[in-house]
């Protein structure tokens, strides 16, 4: 079990590599979409004495949210504001991917520093969770357009949900359900800011947003 | 009575001013909820109902030292809000009106949480739903200081969820169960795992030091602030930032019972030194009148880390400037807001001569810029006097100096800015924007109620606030 794991959190790091070093956004959601089918997984696989109903939940509800829902609202906002690339962004493609790796070699690192119960010793979920949490403050400050940002967001927020399976069998439904559920809140209202700013600046550019200084 | 009703009246009177037709009645929901709220409040501050230890839920000490002020400071501002409204029935106040009452209720189950995952539920909730209340003015400049609240605010909100975990982690590596209520996280004590607490809190200190606009993460606060109405900067720096405190004195009392305290303690007395002095500069520097505010803010949050650092007696006082910031900080917000909207502009460079304009707001501006900056004998002179006291009383000469000195600076900015918006002869523009705004009673008597409760918090500090004050830090310092 342990094994098949480890692979799925793999996958998930190397889908992290795939969004810091695309400068097309599309490439950038479907990376992040596929990482958040990948996250629905691996409740699953992780090792219970029976399935019980919490666990499908979380699997189903996080595979739906963050793999089809959230995406689509982005790739609907794409659409709107007519923009397929990042351009310049603030961190450049390649010394971002460059600090993605280094990062991911320093989680694993840090990960073994830490202790971990016996049954989490050998999974790769602190390392991942790492590693993803730091790739989406590379992208939410490298990163110039709003739709990059939210999913720069988003794959903190994986890297955030990693974490929390090593809790998943002692943290109870509510602290699960209140989880998905507020991110999938915070994305629609998101999706709603980021259509006003459209608007209001008829840009997706961040950098437009800079009346606001001392 | 249920403090359930604490949280469930305000969601259904939510509810109702969604539902309700009429865009000019709706805002009497407000006050009417308001109203209700404050009256079970006080009815269990006054009988404190007895709170299970494993309770998710309750009304416990320091729910009790803390949630009348900001139901206090709730109906005060909703009173001002339907005279607000008034003035303002151009723009639709469906989604303004509900939005403030489920805040409300979100802030009751906030301070009321006795459990760290429904905390984190609750206060990401409570900023979710204010996000729509920083744009209600509909321009560019609402819209771009809500995209950086979003994104600033979520990013604080991840990295305290993620604290939530490391530290619920460290109780399970301590032979804990699973059971993340704070009495049973303080009952594991010495053998949670030291890693993962100090990772915990330095993470949740972050994240709900973000939510509390704390340096270096208060980058959202002065855009927010300055961009919103007045009665949403005044419920976001009296209620919102309570709820963020709470919670870090909350996680503090976990990290303590740990045996990590003074590191606990010698975090939060730099991280509160430190935005004392950011705000004390940027107030040097500032040229927005509605900023300004929100620096003050951010110094007051600073003031407030530094009572928690100073042990029982400091806590104490802390939970004193609670309320007394909460007090005159609306005022400040409310009678901010009356000027913004007569002057047309937020600057000092425009703005000029507001005296002759609108004597009765800027005479409580003035009232209100002595109040906060601790001119004697309002509230907030009294509660940082007692701050300053338990930081002599612990040692910390040099952390006193520091304080004292930071809050000249900003004496001498936020002076700097009151007055030179509100003396000198206005100019023309402005003078013909100020004709069109009335100092009716709606407008002017809220800043001045609030302003007048601050004066009587300082001169005649009720016993049993004391008494409140003094069980909630039995509760975060319960002796061995």
């Amino acid at each position: 079990m342990n094994e098949t794991l480890n692979l799925v959190v793999g996958l998930a790091m190397g889908l992290n590599l795939i969004a810091l070093g695309s400068s097309r956004l599309p490439t950038l959601i479907r990376a992040m979409s596929l990482q958040g089918m990948v996250l629905g997984v691996m409740p699953l696989l992780l090792e219970h004495e029976r399935l019980d109903w919490r666990i499908l939940l979380v699997a189903f509800a996080t595979m739906a949210g963050k793999g089809v829902l959230i995406p689509s609202l982005l790739r609907r906002a794409m659409r709107a504001a007519n923009i397929e690339r990042e351009i310049e962004p603030f961190i450049g493609f390649v010394p971002s991917l460059l600090l993605g790796a280094g990062g991911t070699i320093a989680a694993m690192a840090l990960a073994r520093g830490l202790p971990l119960l016996p049954e989490h010793a050998g999974t790769l979920l602190v390392p991942g969770s790492l590693a993803s949490i730091l790739t989406g403050f590379i992208l939410l400050i490298g990163r110039a357009k709003a739709i990059s940002q939210v999913c720069g967001y988003l794959i903190l927020e994986n890297g955030i949900y990693l974490f929390g399976l090593l809790l998943i069998h002692s943290t109870p439904l509510l602290v699960e359900s209140g989880i998905l559920l507020d991110v999938t809140v915070g994305v629609f209202i998101i999706g709603i800011i980021v259509d006003r700013i459209q608007r209001a600046f008829d840009s997706l550019d961040t950098r437009k947003l800079t009346t606001l200084r001392e | 009575m249920n403090p359930l009703l604490l949280i469930i009246v305000p969601l259904i009177g939510a509810g109702l001013a969604a539902l309700w037709p009429d865009n000019r009645t709706r805002p009497w929901f407000l006050p009417i909820v308001g109203l209700a709220h404050l009256a079970m409040t006080f009815w269990l501050f006054v009988n404190p109902p007895v709170v299970a230890a494993d309770a998710w839920l309750g009304f416990d000490p320091l729910a009790r030292a803390v949630l009348p002020v900001v139901s206090l400071l709730f109906v005060v501002c909703a009173a001002y809000g339907v005279s607000y409204l008034q003035i303002r029935l151009e723009r639709p106040n469906r989604v303004f009106v509900a939005l403030l009452l489920t805040i409300l209720g979100l802030l009751s189950a906030g301070h009321q949480s006795r459990h760290l995952g429904l905390l984190w539920i609750t206060t990401e909730a409570v900023t979710l739903a204010s996000v729509p209340l920083l744009h209600f003015n509909g321009t560019p400049r609402a819209f771009e200081a809500t995209w950086k609240y979003l994104l600033v605010g979520g990013t604080g909100i991840a990295l305290s969820l993620l604290g939530s975990f490391c530290l619920g982690y460290a109780s399970l590596q301590g032979g804990g169960v699973g059971d993340l209520t704070f009495p049973a996280l303080m009952a594991q004590g010495a053998t949670l795992s030291r890693p993962w607490v100090l990772t915990a809190w330095v993470l949740l200190l972050v994240g709900y030091g973000t939510k509390m606009g704390l340096a270096p993460m208060h980058t959202w606060k002065p855009d927010a602030y300055g961009e919103a109405p007045g009665i949403v900067g005044a419920l976001m720096a009296g209620g919102v930032t309570t709820v963020a405190f709470t919670a870090i004195l909350r996680v503090r009392s976990v990290v303590a019972a740990s045996g990590e305290g003074p590191m606990a303690d010698r975090t939060l007395l730099v991280i509160g030194l430190f935005s004392m002095l950011v705000a004390a500069l940027f107030l040097l520097g500032t040229r927005d009148f509605k900023r300004m505010l929100a620096y003050s803010s951010v110094e007051h949050m600073g003031i407030l880390c530094i009572g928690a650092a100073l042990g029982a007696a400091g806590v104490a006082a802390a939970l004193f400037h609670v309320w007394s910031n909460a007090l005159t900080k609306g005022s400040l917000f409310l009678s901010a807001g009356n000027l913004r909207r007569a002057a047309g502009s937020p600057s000092m460079d425009d703005v000029r001569g507001m005296s002759l304009l609108t004597p009765r707001s800027a005479a409580l501006f003035i009232t209100g810029m002595f109040a906060v900056t601790a001119c004697p004998p309002f509230g907030p002179f009294f509660s940082e006097l007692l701050v300053l006291r338990a930081a002599l009383a612990t040692g910390h000469g040099l952390a006193t100096a520091i304080f004292l000195g930071c809050a000249l600076l900003a004496f001498f900015g936020l002076t700097r800015v009151v007055f030179g918006i509100v003396d000198g002869r206005p100019r023309p523009a402005t003078r013909a924007n100020g004709k069109k705004f009335v100092e009716t009673a709606g407008v002017v008597a809220p800043p001045l109620v609030l302003l007048v409760m601050s004066l009587w918090l300082g001169l005649f500090t009720p016993t049993i606030l004391r008494e409140a004050w003094a069980a909630a830090v039995a509760q975060l310092f319960p002796t061995p």
